[in-house]
C-alpha cells in the first residue's frame, strides 16, 4: 500500500488526464520538488553569496584584520570602514571576512567527519545483526544522552595544549574543534542509517543482488548505501548549521579560537563588553551567524521535501 | 508502574556509569598531569611529591583508578576546589539550585508557548497562522542563544533599561519587594532559553499532532457529538504527547547546554557558569564534577520523561 499514497495528492490532480508528466532522473526530480520550496531557494542564493564573500571577499577588500588604529577606535559604520571598527580601531568587514572563512571550514568539516562516523557505525550496526547491532546501539543511545556542550569544554581543555603543541595554535584548535563536534553529532546520523539499512536490506533487488553472489560489502556499498543517501544528505545538512552554532559557541565562551583569530563567535564574544556604545560590533557578527544558519535550516528543510520519500505533509 | 520506574531506573545507571566511564578514560588519556599544579610545584620536595603521588595512586593500573574514582566519586567524595579551597560537592550544591530554576522555568515557558500555538497550527495546517508560526519557528532556532541574548540585554536593558542584565543572589530588598526583584531578573535569561526550545518544540508538537488528528478514532469523537475543545484536549493531545516527550527528553542536553550560555551572558551563578570560571581557572577536579553532574541531570530528566511518557501511555508501562 506504501507506493499508493502520493506524496503530495493536490499536486497530483493538477496535473490533466492524458498528459503525461516526464519523469527525468532522480536528480531532475529532486531539484524539481526543491524548487517548489521558495524559501530554500532564496538560502542557496543567500548562502552562495555569503561563501563567495567569505572566499573571494579578502581579495577585494585588502585591509588588515590586524591593522590597529587608535584614532578610529569603536567607530561606527563608515566608508572607510563599512562594518566600523572594534575597540582598536580595527577593521570589522575585513575581519568578518576572515572569521567567516573558519566558521563555514568549521561547520563543513564537522558535517563531514559527523556523516563519515555516522554512516559507519550505522552502517555496521544495520547490516550486522544481533550482539554487534546492540552494543553499538547503546552507544549511540549513550552518547545522544551525554551532555554535549559540558564535554565538548572538557576535551578541550584537555587536550588543548597537546594539539597546540604538536600543529600549531590554529591547525591545532581547527582539527580539535572539528573533531570534538562532530564526534558529538553522528548519533542521529547513525540511527538514521541503521533504519534505513534494516529496510532496505529486506527489499527484492538486494536480495536479487545476493542471488546473484554479491558479497556483503558490494552489497552496502553498490546497493544498500546509494539508496539511503537521502536522509543523510538531510540530516548532514542540519550537521552543518548545528556545528557553526557549536563554534560559535564555544568562541562566545571565551574557549574556541585563540584570540587573534577573529571568528564570528570571538567578535561577539569580545563585542559584549561594548554593548552600549558600539552595538554594531556585536549585531553584525550575530546577524552573520544568524543568516548564515537560518539559510542551511531552510536549505535542508528543502532537501527533505525533495529527497526524503517519508515525508508526506 | 511501580515495577516500570523499577525498570527504567535500572536502565539508567548503566548510562550513569557508561557516562562516567567516558569521563574518567577523557582524563586518563589526557596529555600531561592533571594534578600536575600539585605535582610540579617546585616548593614541594621530591619526597613529598612522590608521597603525594602514591597517596592519589596516580601511577596505578588504570582499571584501578578507575574503580577507585568512582567509589570517591559514589561517597560524595568529589575532591578539593584549586580556585576556591572548598570541597567541591559544597561548590556545586549551592549552584545547583540556581541552574535547576532557570532551566526549569524556561522549559514551563517553552512548553507553554509551544503547546497552544502547536496545536492550533496542526488544526488549521497550512492556514496564514500556520505559515506565520511556521516561519517564527524556524527564525527562532536558527537565532543562537548568545546572540538573542546580547538582543535583548540591548533592548531591555541598554536602550529602555527596564531589566537589569547582571542577576544577583545578594538583593537587599525584602518581602515582595525581594520577589518582584528576582522575576525581573530572571526574565531575560528564562526569556532567552525559553523561546529557543519553544521554537523546536512547536515544530514537534505540530507534526505530532497532524500525525494524529487525521486518525479513525478522532472521527469517531467528533461524531459522538462531542465538542471540538474537547476531542482536542483529551483525543488529540494526550496521544500527540507521547512521541513530544521523546523528543523534548532527547533535547535535555541541548537544554542544559544552552543553559551554559545563558548563565554565561546573565552572569547567574549556577553550575554552568561555575564550569567556565573553572576551566579558565585551570581547576580541574570542578570540571570533572560538574560535567558529571550535568550528565546526572540529563540522565534524570530522562528518566522523568520515561515515568511521564508510561503514564501517557499505559500501555507501555505494562508490558
Amino acid at each position: 500500500m506504501a507506493g499508493l499514497t502520493h506524496a503530495s495528492p493536490i499536486a497530483e490532480v493538477a496535473v490533466p488526464l492524458g498528459i503525461r508528466r516526464r519523469r527525468g532522473s532522480p536528480g531532475v526530480e529532486a531539484w524539481r520538488k526543491f524548487r517548489r520550496h521558495r524559501m530554500a531557494v532564496a538560502s542557496v542564493a543567500i548562502l552562495t553569496v555569503l561563501t563567495l564573500a567569505v572566499l573571494l571577499g579578502p581579495l577585494l577588500w585588502s585591509v588588515p584584520i590586524n591593522e590597529i588604529d587608535f584614532t578610529a577606535r569603536l567607530s561606527t559604520p563608515t566608508w572607510q570602514h563599512p562594518f566600523g571598527t572594534d575597540d582598536l580601531g580595527q577593521d570589522l568587514l575585513a575581519r568578518m571576512l576572515y572569521g567567516g572563512r573558519i566558521s563555514l571550514a568549521v561547520g563543513f568539516a564537522a558535517m563531514v567527519v559527523a556523516v563519515v562516523v555516522g554512516t559507519l557505525i550505522g552502517a555496521i550496526s544495520g547490516i550486522s545483526r544481533g550482539s554487534v547491532d546492540a552494543v553499538l546501539m547503546w552507544i549511540t543511545d549513550l552518547f545522544l544522552a551525554l551532555p554535549q556542550l559540558p564535554l565538548l569544554l572538557l576535551v578541550i581543555y584537555l587536550f588543548r595544549d597537546f594539539l597546540k603543541n604538536l600543529v600549531g595554535p590554529e591547525g591545532g584548535v581547527f582539527i580539535l574543534i572539528v573533531l570534538v563536534i562532530g564526534g558529538f553529532r553522528w548519533m542521529p546520523v547513525a540511527r538514521l542509517v541503521r533504519a534505513q539499512f534494516l529496510s532496505l536490506r529486506e527489499k527484492e533487488f538486494v536480495e536479487a543482488a545476493r542471488a546473484l553472489g554479491a558479497t556483503t560489502p558490494r552489497l552496502v556499498i553498490r546497493h544498500i548505501l546509494p539508496n539511503s543517501l537521502g536522509p543523510i544528505i538531510v540530516a548532514g545538512t542540519i550537521d552543518v548549521a548545528a556545528a557553526i552554532i557549536a563554534e560559535s559557541t564555544l568562541s562566545f565562551l571565551g574557549l574556541g579560537f585563540p584570540p587573534d583569530i577573529p571568528t564570528w563567535g570571538r567578535l561577539l564574544f569580545d563585542a559584549k563588553d561594548y554593548l552600549d556604545i558600539a552595538p554594531h560590533w556585536a549585531l553584525f557578527a550575530g546577524a552573520a551567524i544568524f543568516l548564515t544558519v537560518l539559510a542551511i535550516n531552510f536549505i535542508g528543510d528543502g532537501l527533505r521535501d525533495a529527497l526524503d520519500p517519508r515525508k508526506v505533509m | 508502574m511501580g515495577k516500570y520506574i523499577l525498570r527504567r531506573l535500572t536502565i539508567a545507571l548503566p548510562s550513569l556509569l557508561g557516562i562516567s566511564l567516558i569521563l574518567f578514560t577523557l582524563l586518563a588519556l589526557a596529555p600531561g598531569d592533571p594534578f600536575g599544579e600539585l605535582a610540579t610545584n617546585s616548593n614541594i620536595p621530591p619526597e613529598v611529591r612522590e608521597a603525594i603521588r602514591v597517596k592519589f595512586g596516580i601511577d596505578d593500573p588504570i582499571f584501578v583508578r578507575y574503580l577507585r574514582w568512582l567509589a570517591a566519586m559514589l561517597q560524595g567524595d568529589w575532591g578539593f576546589s584549586f580556585a576556591s579551597r572548598i570541597d567541591v560537592d559544597k561548590l556545586i550544591l549551592q549552584r545547583v539550585p540556581t541552574t535547576l530554576f532557570v532551566v526549569g522555568s524556561s522549559q514551563i515557558l517553552a512548553l507553554a508557548v509551544a503547546l497552544p500555538v502547536g496545536v492550533y497550527a496542526a488544526m488549521r495546517p497550512y492556514s496564514i497562522f500556520d505559515q506565520i508560526a511556521n516561519t517564527v519557528a524556524f527564525i527562532g532556532f536558527s537565532l543562537p542563544t548568545f546572540f538573542t541574548g546580547l538582543l535583548m540585554i540591548l533592548v531591555f536593558s541598554v536602550t529602555l533599561g527596564w531589566l537589569p542584565f547582571v542577576y544577583r543572589t545578594d538583593i537587599a530588598a525584602t518581602g515582595w519587594l525581594w520577589y518582584w526583584e528576582n522575576v525581573k531578573q530572571a526574565i531575560m535569561p528564562v526569556a532567552v532559553l525559553g523561546l529557543f526550545q519553544a521554537a523546536s518544540y512547536t515544530r514537534y508538537v505540530r507534526s505530532a499532532v497532524l500525525d494524529v488528528i487525521r486518525l479513525d478514532y478522532v472521527t469517531t469523537a467528533r461524531s459522538k457529538g462531542l465538542n471540538e475543545g474537547k476531542v482536542v484536549v483529551k483525543h488529540v493531545v494526550r496521544n500527540a504527547l507521547i512521541p513530544v516527550v521523546t523528543l523534548v527528553a532527547l533535547q535535555m542536553p541541548a537544554v542544559f547546554g544552552g543553559a551554559i550560555v545563558t548563565e554565561q551572558i546573565f552572569r547567574i551563578p549556577g553550575i554552568g557558569s561555575l564550569l567556565i570560571s573553572a576551566i579558565l581557572a585551570n581547576d580541574t577536579p570542578v570540571i570533572m564534577a560538574v560535567t558529571f553532574v550535568f550528565a546526572c541531570l540529563v540522565v534524570v530528566f530522562n528518566l522523568l520523561a520515561d515515568i511521564i511518557y508510561g503514564w501517557l501511555d499505559p500501555r507501555i508501562s505494562y508490558r
